[in-house]
């Protein structure tokens, strides 16, 4: 009994570390929404947070706001809309695909489309060589001699 | 096995130029990288209309000011708080600019005390022709107002021109918003 209040009371000040501090939505689809969507939008002031995760002043005011188009029964796509018609593609942490935001989104598959013809090039390379796995190490030392000398 | 050999000769040339060119673009990028300030957005309201707003005014609350008192005529709108430090360095840049060209300059008094921003006027000087008072930044927000200051250039049709994020001074006022602003001068 003492332990367990020894860890309540060291627990206790863990309340003062907590960055939201509004009461939650009645409606818990809304509160799912309003954590999905802070979790998903970037506090221009502390770039790498999220406006859930940061303790900035304009954070607490787009919370606010967030939590205001929530309620007022507005859709996702609408909330972001409203952020990104003020802060531009990169308050999102997902920006939407347009055709500002296409070399960003396809980029990665065009790289990935780069490295698996190389890998195919590289795999039909290899299985053009002579099977020469069994033949003793020596025998590429001499064909490099070999080489080198044409 | 020469044959093989004959065959590879060639692209091997090739081959080694591909990872220099991959370099060189990489270092491209990297190079263009380092002049880049992450804390520079654009603002997605250049070359738009101002956002409208109607907020009381800071030195006199009974009054109101509006995206109508902004347009007519070439106008900056700066927003300030007296809790920001960029603020004060900016502020004798903006007491010159008022004085001494034909731009009105307002001011949106962002997430502020009020007691604390009159008496920042009193003390300092007052560039602005009048001050819209946004103490939860609301307005701030619609105008996409990240961290202050900022100054924005708004032309006689209520476009937003320019957006400075950061201190004011009178080389970028000079580089940045002059040129864009016909007859400023008085």
């Amino acid at each position: 009994m003492k332990a367990l209040l020894i860890l309540l009371c060291i627990c206790l000040p863990l309340a003062g570390y907590a960055i939201d501090v509004q009461q939650p939505f009645d409606d818990t689809d809304k509160q799912q929404r309003y954590e999905a969507l802070t979790s998903e939008i970037r506090c221009l002031v502390c770039q790498n947070e999220t406006i859930a995760d940061s303790t900035a002043p304009l954070a607490a005011d787009l919370r606010r706001e967030v939590r205001r188009m929530v309620e007022s029964g507005q859709s996702d796509a609408e909330i972001k809309d409203f952020l990104v018609e003020r802060y531009g593609d990169f308050v999102l942490y997902r920006p939407q695909f347009k055709s500002k935001t296409a070399a960003l989104w396809l980029a990665p598959l065009f790289l990935l489309v780069i490295g698996v013809l190389a890998f195919a090039r590289i795999l039909r390379r290899r299985a053009m060589m002579p099977n020469d796995i069994d033949e003793p190490l020596m025998s590429v030392d001499k064909e490099v001699d070999e080489r080198s000398d044409t | 096995m020469p044959d093989t050999n004959t065959n590879a000769s060639k692209p091997t040339k090739l081959k080694f130029f591909v990872p220099v060119a991959l370099f060189a673009i990489l270092l491209g990028f990297f190079l263009a990288g380092l002049n880049l300030n992450p804390g520079q957005i654009d603002s997605p309201f250049i070359g738009k209309p101002a956002p409208a707003f109607d907020l009381p005014k800071l030195l006199k609350p009974e009054e109101r000011i509006s995206r109508n008192d902004l347009v007519g005529q070439y106008t900056l709108l700066n927003v300030w708080g007296t809790w920001c430090p960029g603020c004060r360095q900016e502020h004798d840049s903006l007491l010159i600019i008022a004085e001494n060209y034909n731009v009105p300059l307002y001011g949106l008094n962002w997430k502020d005390d009020s007691d604390k921003a009159q008496q920042w006027l009193s003390q300092l000087g007052n560039p602005y022709a009048a001050n819209g008072f946004d103490p939860d930044g609301i307005v701030a927000i619609d105008w996409g107002v990240y961290g202050a200051p900022e100054t924005f250039l708004i032309s006689p049709d209520g476009t937003v021109l320019h957006k400075l994020i950061g201190p004011m001074d009178l080389s970028i006022w000079r580089n940045e918003f002059l040129p864009l602003i016909p007859e400023a001068s008085r």
